[in-house]
């Protein structure tokens, strides 16, 4: 497949935007249609190859260690860095999530009439990044990509952003250089110690990397590995964003312009919980279920990680329904959905570093990650350990446990799917009213239903996808996690419930303020006079395609399901 | 593939997609036309009950042999989580035929009524596109083969009553009554989310069949300990299960939504009172007793504790209810009460596993119910006419004017029974349909539906009595005490309603203009000249009441299959239901023996309470002005206290809603995510700033004394720094795409 191209196929499509970008950039400014149908023309492109390289994955999953349209060129030698790519289930999703958010988000910022080709080519190096992201096997492309992404996304609410977007725009690129700086620092040490940015190698290598004589220069390993997990993690955390590294999210998002905020949204947050799957987790199987002891409490950092998922989930609702913003609700909505993601990460870590240890007959990790108490007797002696807790956390149950951590990893992966359906689509009507409007404040609305009947159609329907409503996109990834995360996690299970209620209510809220009431004259009388409230066409084809996919992806998910399914089970194949 | 749909293992399908298609068509492309979406709507029920008429046939013809061992169903494959695939699909078993009856039925009368109710409405489309989404959900969760799909039925059902109770979204009332009804039921349903997904996670499937007639998984999941609370993870799923159940079957504590629910068109009220919604929840525990039951010997006073919550809180929320109804004077209010009343009778029944008792009193209960709201339909709609009458000839005007959102005491004037009266005259029909619904809500002996099924329970409780169970004997207690009152509360509101003399000029011009009587249409049949001359008002007045006679006949006769075989005369029936439903459960219920004692109980309590209510209101009817005897004799204090409902929303506006929301507003944004995080951030950011007018000190100072050399060039640097940061989109882009282009140039030269 796709032998035709002079360059590898995935390369081409990384590429292909970028060369896009250079062409739109360089047309002149006077030629806005020209302009704005390239760069739509250039992301169809793209769209069909992502739908092709997802449906290759899906016809043939890659097994565990290897990777579909697999490619290696030199590249940094001197870094022993190579431009090493490949895909398999987890990212093809993404990948095909890219691919198809993209073109929406440019045809809806066919409603920008300032700098038309800076904008397109911003859209199309933005793709370029994200793309970027999800198939590079070496640290050096994912690091370099991972900020490629940061920039176009910075200029976009810097420039065409709302009222505040410098300051927006300032706090968002801080933020996140500030978590880069740390993923830097770790890639660059782990890089160096095992001698190879490539992922796969870093990722054999590593875990069991023990230092020379127990130490990684001159300081203790396990010290280094736990900072440089740090590293990792809370670059991956801002990125998400999980509670509590999530303030820079509603100024950024409400002030993006709305093409912006869909891809911010759908793609851009995907990325962090990807990095997690990708890196944070299996570089640091030890770590996460390491047991650690604060004064007498006992923990690990995955229950830290659960912990802050279940803040996520009820404080980002809680935070969606206390706002009068438009925007910021929707904004809130994520940290609230993404909390499902992380929640589903914090199992798949655990089961990961279960099987690690299992996998290295390492009882006492083992115990710790199962949460058995050993004796310092047990401590010291192998056998004793191991006897004790094969006894108590036999190889069945670890299966057992370990279809459960499919499921949760299988609702995690595919709520980040769902969520970037969703919240692009709600992020495209808010940005539709708001053009229109002027105003995103809910309490100036009230009684639209009549005057934009259309818009209120989608809005119910896109809200209640949001909502989780069963037959719907939402529903079965916050259900598989649900499921999943049940044993491991009761309590954060039962919490994070409580903060699905009130995501009904905040979601509620959204539509009352908007649409419900008496026929609100001061708008009837703004729709006729100075601006048709009414969604547009163009708006309506943008998002018709969600519309559609939530639909079918909430009624069958299999034909998303089955490609992520391969990737979690390759995922949790064993450490 | 190769399917005969028509099959009975694939025509389930058929039966659930109809309806979706017609909401499909409705929103899609009918909107704007009333008359291409009522066809559409009709056309899509009407197939659905005809199918489904078609598909029970079948099941009796061929289940004759081996009654619930084989079932019809067909599946597919939905999902593939690791290496078990989840399948979804519809399945027929004699529970599932038996809901057959009713739900389509019910829907169809209720779709019916609704062309002749929403006539007029300038939502109509809308109004139909719903309705036909509710009866879709509601068939998918009766014929699902698995609780995910029954969930998914489930949910689109609570969408479907938000969108409706709010239907008239203008009023604010309205949408506030969507909000609660959504809300409340979320609480119990995202607790039974929980619980499906417990059970899935220990089951690995949410199969009926699979779970449900698999004793050996049933026994795995008694014997698993539970993840939280102690006890097993049967005993914690189907707590949870209940919940959902509580909510959706506004059940107490979650009850308080459904009297607001009558907020919606009156059909709405219909269909969520009888045909879907609360019936719904009560047909998901009945569907999953044998779990709730699982590890418990019932039969000998051994429950498990998803049927002790069953007992104590179905029979608790039978008699509350019943005691709320008899204190309102909202004509809808007092059903919907009644509703929660009866719901709690089913719920109890299951408590002490009277399985068959409640299956049977669900469908008796969704017709008379479905009944009796159609026919305070078409009292509230005359009484409509009569009040703009009397508005407009400036007589009697209506007490008060509307409040602005939901207040807990407030009788909107078209509804209330005390400014009603003598309407027998006016709507004859009307009168005696409502009095056979009322009669069977009351369980009025032999005749009525109600009886049958509402003795059944009471029969059971009292077989668990005797056999000396504290629960039997609570419940047996609280639904005796709870069927006195409500043949009592039936009597008062129908006497209320249509005996005497009319009790204010609203209730004396009730119906003008809209006179609905079959005298007219024989008038016109036989081409003479009506009263009313609007053929569009005849058309009306038949569609809401054809519905009316059907459910009526339904209202007795549905009754009549489940009577105990050792009765006398009626006995001889055989009672078919018991053994057809039976073959649902493996372990086939027993039948317990006959004894004269409920029955006469319950023959005495309902006749008690109808003659109690016939003596206050019914010998000598409430005149004009007077203070109604129930609230006389209660005094002002008990009767403001039932008025308000116990006072519990308002409890719970302000102790959990208020509070929760400036946590949100307060707490939640303000002092953590702008004062805490930001402000660290900010702090952090402002450390940086100093130290950065530290060092430009420090430049000046130490540096500036050292050399000029080194700081020019810094200088120089930055000078020409500043002009790269221009802040101008195009030379940042030009340099970042430059770069890319360049490395990928390079790239490519290596890689050729």
């Amino acid at each position: 497949m796709f032998d035709f191209l002079p360059v590898d196929f995935l390369t081409a499509l990384v590429l292909l935007p970028t060369v896009g970008a250079a062409v739109v950039f360089a047309m002149p400014t006077e030629r806005k249609q020209l302009a704005r149908w390239t760069a739509l023309g250039i992301s169809l492109v793209v769209l069909v190859m992502t739908i092709g390289l997802f449906y290759d994955v899906q016809a043939n999953p890659p097994d565990p260690g290897q990777w579909a349209f697999e490619h290696r060129a030199q590249w940094f030698p001197l870094l022993n860095s190579s431009w090493h790519v490949g895909v398999d289930g987890l990212s093809a999703a993404m990948i095909l999530l890219t691919g198809l958010l993209t073109p929406l988000a440019i045809l809806v910022s066919f409603e920008i009439e300032d700098r038309v080709s800076q904008v397109m080519a911003l859209f199309l190096l933005l793709e370029t990044g994200m793309l970027g992201v999800f198939v590079a096997l070496d640290m050096v492309v994912f690091f370099v990509f991972w900020e490629i992404g940061l920039v176009p996304m910075y200029f976009l609410i810097y420039l065409w952003g709302g009222d505040n977007r410098r300051y927006a725009a300032n706090k968002f690129f801080l933020y996140t250089m500030a978590g880069s700086l740390g993923l830097l620092l770790a890639t660059q040490l782990i890089g160096m110690t095992v001698e190879s940015f490539d992922i796969p190698v870093m990722l054999q290598k590593w875990p069991t990397y023990n230092g020379t004589g127990g130490e990684i220069l001159g300081m203790d390993t396990a010290y280094v590995k736990y900072y440089a997990l740090l590293g990792f993690t809370i670059a991956f955390l801002i990125k998400i964003p999980a509670w509590p590294f999530h303030t820079w999210l509603p100024d950024a998002h409400t002030e993006a312009p709305t093409g912006g905020s869909m891809l911010l949204a759908g793609v851009l947050l995907k990325l962090g919980a990807y990095g997690f799957l990708r890196l944070a987790i299996p570089l640091f199987p030890r770590e996460w279920v390491l047991e650690r002891s604060l004064v007498s409490l006992q923990y690990n950092l995955v229950d830290i990680l659960g912990l802050l998922a279940v803040l996520g989930i009820v404080l980002g609702a809680l935070a969606a329904w206390g706002q009068d913003d438009f925007k910021r609700l929707v904004a809130y909505s994520s940290v609230n959905h993404m909390g499902f993601v992380v929640l589903g990460l914090a199992v798949a870590a655990l089961m990961y570093g279960t099987l690690w240890a299992r996998n290295q007959n390492d009882y006492s990790l083992l115990a710790g990650a199962a949460g058995i108490d050993l004796t310092d007797q047990e401590q010291s002696s192998r056998t004793a350990a191991q006897e004790k807790v094969s006894q108590l956390y036999p190889d069945v149950q670890i299966i057992d446990d370990r279809e459960n951590a499919v499921v949760a990893l299988n609702g995690a992966v595919f709520q980040m799917f769902n969520h970037g359906l969703t919240s692009a689509g709600m992020f495209l009507l808010a940005g539709a009213l708001y053009h229109k409007a002027h105003t995103r404040d809910l309490r100036r609305f009230g009684g639209l239903w009549d005057i934009v009947p259309v818009f209120g159609a989608l809005l119910l329907f896109t809200s209640m996808a949001s909502l989780g409503l069963p037959g719907l996109n939402g529903f079965v990834g916050e259900f598989l996690v649900v499921s999943g995360s049940f044993k491991a996690y009761p309590v954060y299970v039962l919490l994070s419930l409580a903060g699905l209620l009130v995501t009904g209510i905040y979601i509620l809220k959204g539509i009352q303020k908007l649409l419900h009431g008496p026929v609100n004259q001061e708008w009837v009388e703004y729709d006729r006079t100075k601006h048709r409230l009414e969604i547009t066409r163009r708006e309506v084809i943008a998002i018709a395609p969600l519309v559609v996919l939530m639909l079918i992806t909430g009624l069958y998910p299999s034909w998303m399901l089955d490609v992520i399914n391969s990737g979690v089970v390759r995922f949790l194949s064993g450490g | 593939m190769d399917i005969n749909w028509f099959d009975a293992d694939y025509l389930p399908w058929l039966i659930l997609f109809f309806p979706l298609l017609s909401f499909g068509i409705i929103v899609l492309f009918t909107a704007h036309s009333r008359i291409l979406s009522q066809v559409v709507a009709m056309t899509g029920v009407c197939v659905a009950w005809l199918l489904s008429m078609i598909e029970f046939i079948k099941v009796v013809w061929a289940s004759d042999a081996e009654l619930g061992k084989e079932v019809f169903g067909s599946t597919v494959d939905w999902m593939t989580l690791g290496v078990s695939t989840f399948k979804m699909g519809v399945l027929v078993d004699p529970l599932t035929a038996y809901m057959l009856l009713m739900v389509p039925l019910a829907c169809l009368a209720i779709f019916v009524y609704s062309l002749g109710y929403m006539r007029g409405d300038p939502h109509n489309s809308r109004f139909f596109g719903y309705i036909s989404l509710f009866a879709g959900a509601m068939l998918t969760l009766v014929l699902a083969d698995n609780l995910l799909m029954l969930f998914i039925g489930w949910e689109v059902m609570g969408l479907c009553s938000y969108l409706l109770i709010g239907f008239w979204s203008h009023k604010k009332s309205a949408y506030q009554a969507g909000v609660k009804a959504f809300m409340t039921t979320r609480v119990g349903d995202v607790l039974m989310l929980a619980g499906v997904g417990y059970l899935f996670l220990e089951t690995r499937t949410l199969s009926f069949r699979d779970i449900l007639y698999d004793e050996a998984v049933l026994e795995k999941l008694v014997n698993t300990p539970s993840v939280l609370f102690g006890g097993s993870a049967a005993a914690l799923i189907g707590v949870l299960l209940v919940m959902g159940t509580i909510g959706k079957s506004s059940q107490f504590p979650l009850h308080a939504w459904l009297p607001d629910a009558m907020e919606g068109p009156t059909p709405v009220s219909a269909m969520i009172h009888a045909a879907t919604m609360v019936s719904a929840g009560v047909y998901m525990v009945v569907r999953m007793f044998p779990l709730l039951s699982a590890g418990a010997d019932f039969h000998n006073g051994d429950f498990s504790t998803p049927m002790i919550i069953m007992g104590l809180v179905g029979g608790f929320t039978a008699l509350f209810a019943a005691v709320l109804a008899v204190g309102q004077n909202d004509i809808k209010r007092i059903l919907a009460y009644s509703t929660i009343s009866q719901l709690g009778y089913m719920v109890a029944a299951l408590g002490v596993g009277a399985w068959v008792a409640a299956a049977f009193h669900l469908v008796n209960h969704a017709f008379f119910k479905a009944l009796l709201f159609m026919c305070s339909g078409v009292v509230i709609h005359s009484m409509e006419h009569g009040e703009q009458h009397a508005a407009e000839h400036g007589h009697d005007p209506a007490p008060h004017a509307e409040p602005d959102g939901l207040v807990m005491d407030y009788v909107a004037p078209p509804n209330d029974v005390l400014r009603m009266g003598g309407l027998f005259r006016k709507l004859p029909i009307t009168a005696i349909t409502m009095a056979i619904g009322g009669l069977s809500l009351a369980g009025f002996p032999l005749i009525t539906a109600g009886f049958w099924s509402k003795d059944e329970i009471i029969s059971e409780a009292w077989h668990g009595t005797t056999e000396g169970y504290p629960l039997a004997l609570f419940v047996l207690l609280v639904l005796a005490t709870a069927a006195l009152l409500t043949a009592f509360y039936t009597a008062r509101m129908w006497f209320l309603t249509f005996w005497g003399k009319p009790r204010t000029a609203a209730a004396e011009h009730a119906g003008e203009g809209s006179q609905v009587s079959w005298r007219n249409l024989w008038a016109r049949l036989r081409r003479r000249p009506a009263k009313a001359t609007d053929p569009g008002e005849q058309l009306t007045a038949l569609q809401m009441e054809i519905p009316l006679l059907v459910l009526a006949f339904l209202a007795i006769f549905a009754g009549f299959i489940g009577v105990h075989t050792d009765f006398p005369l009626l006995g001889d029936l055989d009672n078919p239901l018991h053994e057809f439903l039976s073959g649902t459960l493996i372990e086939h219920p027993p039948v317990i023996d006959f004894d004269w004692l409920p029955v006469l109980v319950s023959v005495a309590l309902a006749l008690g309470g109808l003659a109690v209510g016939f003596v206050l209101y019914g010998i000598r009817p409430l005149a004009k002005a007077q203070v109604d005897p129930t609230e006389r004799a209660l005094g002002p204090g008990i009767w403001q206290a039932l008025q308000n409902r116990f006072y519990i929303d308002m409890l719970i506006r302000r102790y959990v809603l208020r509070p929760a929301e400036h946590v949100a507003r307060k707490i939640v944004i303000e002092d953590i995510d702008k004062d805490t995080i930001d402000g660290v951030l900010e702090s952090v950011a402002e450390g940086f700033i100093w130290l950065g007018e530290a060092f430009k000190r420090f430049n000046t100072v130490v540096i500036d004394g050292v050399g000029d050399g080194i700081p020019r060039a810094i200088g120089d640097f930055g000078s020409w720094f500043r002009q790269v940061q221009t802040g101008r989109i195009q030379q940042y882009l030009l340099v970042v795409t430059l770069a890319l282009l360049i490395i990928g140039a390079l790239f490519l030269i290596q890689v050729g």
